[in-house]
């Protein structure tokens, strides 16, 4: 392995004069107050391609920023050091002051001397002024690499594919189409609708929840901007943001390609069947599912129910909770009691999670009518009988039989089977339990970090209806600004393939991508490495795995890399 | 960096070493938790000096070996937690990166200590400062690297 040389060079690749100018902040005594920024400033005065250095007392400030601009203008300086705090915060703002003054956005650099200098060697003031002094050598050294950079644009075609016909899936085609984009809505199964096709009347709002989901596919079946894929899956995605080619398998294995410019994810939940657990048979011992129908159903409704809470979770294998069973059991409970009020109905529980406003009204309604809780630990689990459940009851400390001629099993709710395949052909992650991780869980909570890419409802996490709803029209909301946009803006921090005449077309850098954003392509000069710009998001993975060494990262390529490092380690 | 070598090498007066330590710190982060720290001055070494890159799975091991050839008694490398990569699993190519970067430190000759991987997230600011200052001190103690100047 070797490590070129090109610290040395102090010129700028098209061949002008280096005009550097160095912006030392003092603000005010957070970074003056324990280190020498007049020292510092002296310093970047004698740096190689420095012909100006100046101290601001506030370099953010108006006043500073209005420095910067000036020095700029009078010094005609082709490059921008700042001196102060951190990046990862006032970055966008020296860059639009850059560009204010004619200068492009990227020949900026910015140094930190506050949060990783002034502020954390506050009793070594010598120390951390050499180290200032450092930070700012290897902030110009990489500034006379920089070069300019301009943003990279991209179309977005103007139509968007959903995965999941569920009630979430529905909504947010509903959403897309009534604003007038294309959507193309893919249902695995051959009945649209999701788990609502299996429930009865649904709560809080006491609805019935097959009207709500008919009522909805029967409006995307007519409209004109939805295609509606049934017994569908999609079986191959290439293509990046705006851009991408999705095959779809349907009946009778007929395939079908299409192209989107945004994908939502809505593929729901399914409940777990709790084979072996209490004695569930599907007939005495059911699940919730199973007692919805007898519900739904009517006729003749068991007298003495038992439902037994937390059933294949919060346990070690699945440690988390499923959310909604509780309030599902208190919703039946109630429904049973409304039926047959004489009915005698135990809720067994660990923990209760009723959350919102409405279903603690609903809880408080199922204690006022008579439901009994009772609360039990999880290493005293309640035996199943022959017409009878026995429990030990945590508050009293004692067992307590109660009749049953009923037992029904809240089980825990697992995401859709296909999770891992979609995961896999959308490059999007899911946790350790199997649902959708989102990019970010407070700023981008309906995002997947691949942009383009969003994911609402059930998938995500068991919720409500409501919720699916909400978080469907929030997913629909995002794509449509690209949508609508027509156009997608990257940054340009992005890889280049710059000797395409080196790559031996190992495929390395390909598969390591997180975002299939390169492509094997074949050429007259056998296969080569392509760089799709727009789905780049500038990691630098493939930059650091080429072997052959001819893939830049813009911004941050290997010389300006080496370039700090050098001047790290050079000395002063 | 100032450095301070003993006439005997070192050996000596090792009190008064001050070891060179290059830190790769990723953008999202590991450079957001030395921000972190500072926001809670937090006091560590100053004696490292940090470049930032987008993220842990960028770092070239070549650069490593750049460094060493400069003249650095320590390099170490910082990204997320595994899991948390901005960049999804660019950190794994981080860890691989790091099996090549160990051989390189081998075959130049170096203590493999010379070398370093950590997690450090955007909110661990004081957790950011205990591995900056027991890198140095494991770094101190194995004196300075014989290679470069
Ligand atoms: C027993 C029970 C009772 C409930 N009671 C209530 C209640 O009273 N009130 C309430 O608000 N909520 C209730 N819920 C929750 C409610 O069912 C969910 O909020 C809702 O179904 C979530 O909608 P969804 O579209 O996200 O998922 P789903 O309804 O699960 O729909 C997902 C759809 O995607 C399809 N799909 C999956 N994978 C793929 C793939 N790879 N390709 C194509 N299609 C795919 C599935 O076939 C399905 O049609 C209850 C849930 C259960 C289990
Ligand atoms: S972004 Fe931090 S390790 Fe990848």
């Amino acid at each position: 392995m070797t490590a070129p040389d090109n610290s040395s060079s102090q010129e700028p690749k098209d061949g002008e004069e280096l005009r550097i100018g160095v912006f030392v902040c003092r603000c005010g005594t957070n970074i003056a107050g324990f280190l020498d920024t007049e020292t510092v400033r002296e310093y970047a005065q004698t740096l190689p391609g420095v012909v100006f250095a100046k101290e601001n007392l506030f370099t953010c400030s108006e006043a500073g920023v209005s420095e910067i601009k000036r020095g700029i203008e009078e010094n005609r300086l082709n490059r921008v050091v700042v001196a102060a705090c951190t990046p990862r915060t006032h970055e966008p703002l020296f860059r639009a002051t850059c560009e204010e003054a004619g200068l492009n956005p990227f020949l900026f650099e910015f140094v930190n001397i506050r949060e990783q200098c002034s502020w954390v060697h506050k009793s070594a003031r010598d120390s951390a002024t050499n180290k200032a002094k450092d930070l700012v050598r290897m902030g110009v050294a990489r500034a006379a690499l920089l070069e300019a950079q301009t943003e990279i644009r991209s179309p977005v075609v103007a139509s968007a594919l959903i995965i999941g016909g569920g009630i979430a899936g529905l909504s947010a085609a509903l959403s897309l189409a009534k604003r007038g984009f294309e959507v193309k809505l893919v249902e695995k199964k051959e009945e649209m609708g999701g788990m609502l096709r299996f429930l009865g009347r649904i709560y809080p709002a006491d609805v019935d929840a097959r009207e709500i989901v008919s009522a909805r596919i029967e409006e995307a079946a007519n409209h004109p901007n939805i295609e509606i894929f049934t017994s569908t899956q999609v079986s191959d995605l290439r293509g990046y943001i705006g851009n991408y080619t999705a095959t779809l398998r349907g009946p009778e294995d007929r395939s079908e390609g299409i192209t989107v410019g945004v994908i939502i994810v809505a593929t729901g939940i399914r409940a777990l069947v709790p084979e072996g657990l209490y004695g569930y048979d599907g007939r005495r011992v059911v699940t919730q599912i199973q007692f919805e129908q007898e519900l739904r159903k009517g006729g003749d409704l068991p007298h003495q129910v038992v439902f037994i809470q937390c059933v294949g979770s919060r346990n070690r294998e699945r440690v988390y909770c499923s959310r909604i069973c509780c309030m599902t059991a208190v919703r039946q409970a109630l429904m049973l009691k409304e039926k047959t009020p004489s009915a005698g109905v135990h809720i067994l529980y660990r923990d209760l999670q009723c959350y919102g406003v409405e279903f603690e009204e609903l809880l408080r309604k199922a204690k006022k009518v008579g439901v009994r809780f009772v609360a039990f630990r999880e290493e005293n689990p309640p035996v199943v009988d022959d017409g009878s459940v026995t429990v030990i009851s945590d508050v009293l400390g004692s067992e307590l039989t109660v009749p049953a001629d009923r037992v029904v099993l809240s089980t825990a709710l697992l995401p859709d089977e296909s999770g891992a395949a979609t995961s896999k052909l959308l490059k999007v992650p899911v946790d350790a339990d199997g649902f959708f991780l989102e990019a970010h869980v407070k700023l981008r909570p309906l995002d997947f970090a691949t942009e383009g890419i969003f994911v609402c409802g059930a998938c995500r996490w068991p919720c409500t209806v409501s919720e699916s709803i909400a978080q469907a029209l929030g997913a629909a909301g995002r794509a449509s600004v690209y949508l609508a946009a027509g156009e997608v803006a990257v940054e340009p921090i992005v890889a280049v393939l710059f000797d395409e005449d080196k790559c031996r077309g190992c495929g390395l850098c390909a598969s390591l991508c997180p975002y299939s954003a390169i492509e094997m392509v074949e050429t007259d000069s056998g296969t080569k490495a392509r760089m799709i710009s727009v789905a780049c998001k500038g990691c630098g993975v493939c930059a650091s795995t080429c072997y052959r060494r001819v893939i830049r990262m813009e911004h941050y390529s290997d010389e300006q890399m080496q370039a700090q490092i050098s001047a790290c380690l050079k000395g002063s | 960096m100032a450095r301070k070598k003993s006439p005997a090498g070192g050996k000596k007066k090792k009190e008064e070493f001050v070891p060179r330590i290059v830190v790769f710190a990723c953008n999202w982060c590991s450079y957001a938790g030395a921000d972190s720290a500072g926001v809670n001055r937090i006091q560590y070494s100053p004696h490292f000096r940090v470049i930032r890159t987008m993220c842990s799975g960028r770092v070239h091991p070549g650069f490593v070996l750049r460094a060493f050839e400069m003249g650095a008694d320590g390099v170490l490398v910082s990204g997320c937690h595994i899991g948390d990569c901005h960049y999804i699993f660019g950190n794994e190519r981080a860890v691989e990166n790091y099996e090549k970067m160990k051989a390189l430190v081998r075959t130049l000759g170096l203590e493999e200590g010379r070398i370093g991987l950590e997690w450090v997230s955007a909110a661990e600011g004081p957790r950011w400062g205990q591995v900056i200052d027991e890198f140095v001190e494991r770094v101190r103690r194995l004196g300075p690297s014989p290679v470069g100047r």
